[in-house]
């Protein structure tokens, strides 16, 4: 078999995996060797595939052969596809060759789990040590971390490797059970905590010694498929929150399910992935991450899943209108947070910009506040904007027009002024 | 602390009455632009227009000053600003460098702002002078983080060769982070649309102005990692996914043009077809 041959099968195989970043690492030149890492926190797209989704780093898989049969996933072994297996020598030259052209910002390395997990793991490090330490490769590179792995080999792997991965992919026990039945949580969750131990033990040696070896600082990070089993937002997103607190993980991907496979234990093969409800998961993500909000305060027992219609911040403004309208020449940065349509960014503006002048409603727009959707929420030296017309019963509707027409699938968004008023 | 109408017209008409608007004529270069300041200041003139040394301008109402550049004076200006405040300094050189039409006219505004009310105002980036600039900055940073990652090298006979066609002239802000990437090759890359070329070899980097760059035609092994790229680029989409909105809004299609991804395995072979097929080298200068 050709490399070019290779490439499509064991690329197509790695596809479905959503954890494409670069970011996390800063690490310059050094001597005798090539590459670096991105010098910007949020890492570097290099291209965008057709379904828009960035590509970063050279996604394969190690090889496609795979003792586990879950049943959601192309490469079980029921499941009767093309196999291959890179060398360690192709996937070094494949690697560096991508790099100089600057292609890529690095190797996404995977596999399926051959014989045993161990034997795998093992294959990887040999590749990813060909790789650092015969062709001086100083780029990014995300290695997988397979559940059931002795930790010797994670902790080899971890320091070859930015940035480690496990993924959970079924969000609850119960879809484990039926769907990936090779696989427990306790399986799942152990390599992850031993990760977090690692990192956190390898920061504290390189306090003491300058050149103690760096295991993963681009830390951890997984994924979730949505829309496999029936589990609803509020348990994906406490359930993410939980990860972020208790196992230090970087980032947490979701994966709007595809189905590839036929079987009666899954959604039918005609089912469009739930692109909408993954994007509004990551927007929720976000405002875990980067705007101090808590699962708790997002969803509850009564409201379960998000409005699909609206964004999950102004899902959550909408919920508690007793905070607003805000003054921005007064609010504090927090709260500023929390205006739908203001970000760090611009509340960080804001926050200088008042200290010079009076802002008005012109000014906000051009510190890269998005009018439109803050305008509901705020006061300019006392006043709301002229000519603002709402209601806590239009409102909603108000606030969905906005987006219409930009979202991804779905016929959902057909909205019509009569119904969901209220 | 006295308070300015938010109009720069009405804050420069106030104590420009005297002056004489001139237009200015310089060598489009950064170190002239200042020099363009310091004239202003010691001639008492305001000038209502800059023209590069090209772009000669046609009949005109106002005269013209041909500024000739003085690295002294040039100095002194800049020594002058990065003493009121270092991030104004930082915002005119790369200010400088944006594709905002009449940047040198607003880079003006901006320095005699400065020099009237300090820096205060550079907190505010909605303030009536300094919002384009800030707008124009954000724009070529953007433009800037996006090449970083859609710059295409080729491998031409060991050298790495890639072009770009930017709208703000962003190879000098490209350089650290290429030339410190592949510390250990050589290679160039040519600017298009400011026809200007980085050479970078042996831990030296140049930038020259140039007026073409040919380029030769692509060895065998890279025509095979062009395949394997495209193969590698197409396999990846998932199609029910299929989503060319957010895709074009990513990767908007005028970068398009350079990238391995969108052209065929051997387009400088097709280039040279369509212009002089005689003509097919290596790149004009090489180091």
């Amino acid at each position: 078999m050709d490399l070019l041959d290779k490439l499509t099968i064991l690329s197509d195989a790695a596809k479905y995996d959503a954890a494409c970043t670069s970011s996390g690492v800063r690490r310059g030149f050094q001597p005798g060797k090539i590459g670096n890492t991105s010098s910007s926190i949020a890492g570097c797209c290099h291209s965008f595939s057709a379904d828009g989704r960035c590509i970063t780093l050279l996604k394969v898989l190690m090889t496609n052969c795979c003792s586990y049969d879950c049943k959601y996933c192309i490469n079980r072994r029921s499941n009767d596809v093309r196999r291959a297996a890179f060398t360690p020598k192709e996937l070094a030259d494949l690697t560096i060759e991508f790099y100089r052209r600057n292609y890529i910002e690095g190797l996404f390395l995977s596999s399926g789990v051959l014989r045993s997990p161990d034997y795998t793991t093992e294959l990887m490090i040999r590749s990813l040590r060909m790789l650092r330490e015969d062709y001086g490769f100083n780029g990014y590179i995300h290695a997988k971390a397979i559940p059931g792995t002795s930790p010797e080999l994670v902790q080899q792997l971890g320091l070859l490797a930015d940035r480690l991965s496990v993924n959970i992919e079924l969000p609850s026990q119960e879809g484990l059970q039926t769907l990936a039945p090779d696989k427990t949580k306790q399986a799942i969750l152990k390599p992850m905590g031993l990760i977090r131990d690692q990192a956190s033990q390898s920061k504290q040696e390189l306090v003491k010694f300058r050149h103690a070896p760096v295991f993963a600082p681009a830390g951890q990070s997984t994924q979730l498929i949505v829309g496999a089993t029936q589990d609803s937002d509020r348990h994906i997103l406490h359930l993410t929150q939980s990860l972020y607190d208790k196992y230090k993980l970087k980032r947490v991907f979701y994966s709007a399910y595809v189905p590839v496979v036929e079987h009666a234990l899954l959604p039918s093969i005609d089912t469009k992935p739930p692109l909408l409800r993954e994007h509004r998961l990551y927007q929720a993500d976000w405002l875990l991450r980067f705007y101090g909000f808590r699962a708790e305060e997002l969803l509850n027992e009564d409201t379960p899943d998000f409005n699909p219609l609206i964004d999950p911040k102004c899902h959550w403004a909408i919920g508690h209108m007793e905070q607003f309208p805000v003054e921005v020449m007064r609010a504090d940065y927090e709260m500023l947070l929390r205006v739908p349509g203001i970000g760090p960014v611009s509340a960080r503006r804001i926050i200088s910009a008042r200290r010079t002048t009076h802002l008005r409603f012109e000014d906000l727009k051009k510190l890269g506040v998005v009018l439109k959707r803050a305008q509901f929420f705020i006061t300019c030296c006392g006043r709301m904007r002229s000519g603002l017309h709402f209601s806590a019963a239009t409102l909603v509707q108000q606030l969905a027009a906005i987006e219409q027409g930009q979202l991804p699938d779905e016929t959902a968004q057909q909205l019509s002024l009569f119904d969901s008023v209220g | 602390m006295k308070r300015h109408s938010n109009c720069p017209f009405l804050i420069l008409w106030g104590d420009m009455m005297a002056w004489d608007e001139v237009i200015y004529q310089y060598d489009s270069t950064f170190d002239g632009f200042l020099c363009c300041v310091f004239e202003s200041y010691t001639n008492k003139e305001f000038p209502t227009a800059f023209y590069g040394d090209e772009d000669c301008c046609l009949l005109s109402f106002y005269s013209v000053r041909t500024v000739i550049t003085v690295p002294e004076h040039a100095r002194r200006v800049y020594r002058s600003i990065v003493k009121l405040s270092p991030t104004a300094a930082d915002l005119l050189r790369k200010g400088f460098l944006t594709c905002l039409p009449d940047k040198e006219l607003h880079l003006y505004r901006l320095v005699r702002k400065l020099y009237r009310e300090g820096s205060s105002f550079l907190k505010n980036q909605a303030d009536e002078v300094y919002h384009p600039i800030a707008k124009a900055i954000r724009h070529m940073n953007g433009e800037l983080e996006k090449l970083r990652g859609f710059v295409r090298f080729s491998d031409y006979n060991g050298v790495l060769g890639a072009e770009i066609e930017p709208k703000n002239r962003v190879l000098p802000l490209l350089r650290h982070h290429f030339c410190n990437r592949y510390a250990n090759e050589s290679l160039f890359i040519y600017d298009r649309t400011h026809k200007e070329l980085l050479l970078y070899a042996k831990g030296r980097s140049r930038i020259i102005p140039v007026d073409n760059v040919h380029l030769s035609l692509p060895g065998e092994e890279e025509v095979h990692y062009r395949a394997l790229w495209k193969r590698f680029y197409e396999t990846i989409a998932i199609k029910e996914r299929y989503n060319p909105r957010c895709q074009n809004t990513f990767m908007p299609k005028r970068y398009r043009g350079t990238m391995t991804e969108f052209l065929p395995v051997d387009h400088e072979a097709q280039r040279a077809l369509q212009n002089s097929p005689e003509n097919t080298a290596l790149p004009d200068r090489t180091l």
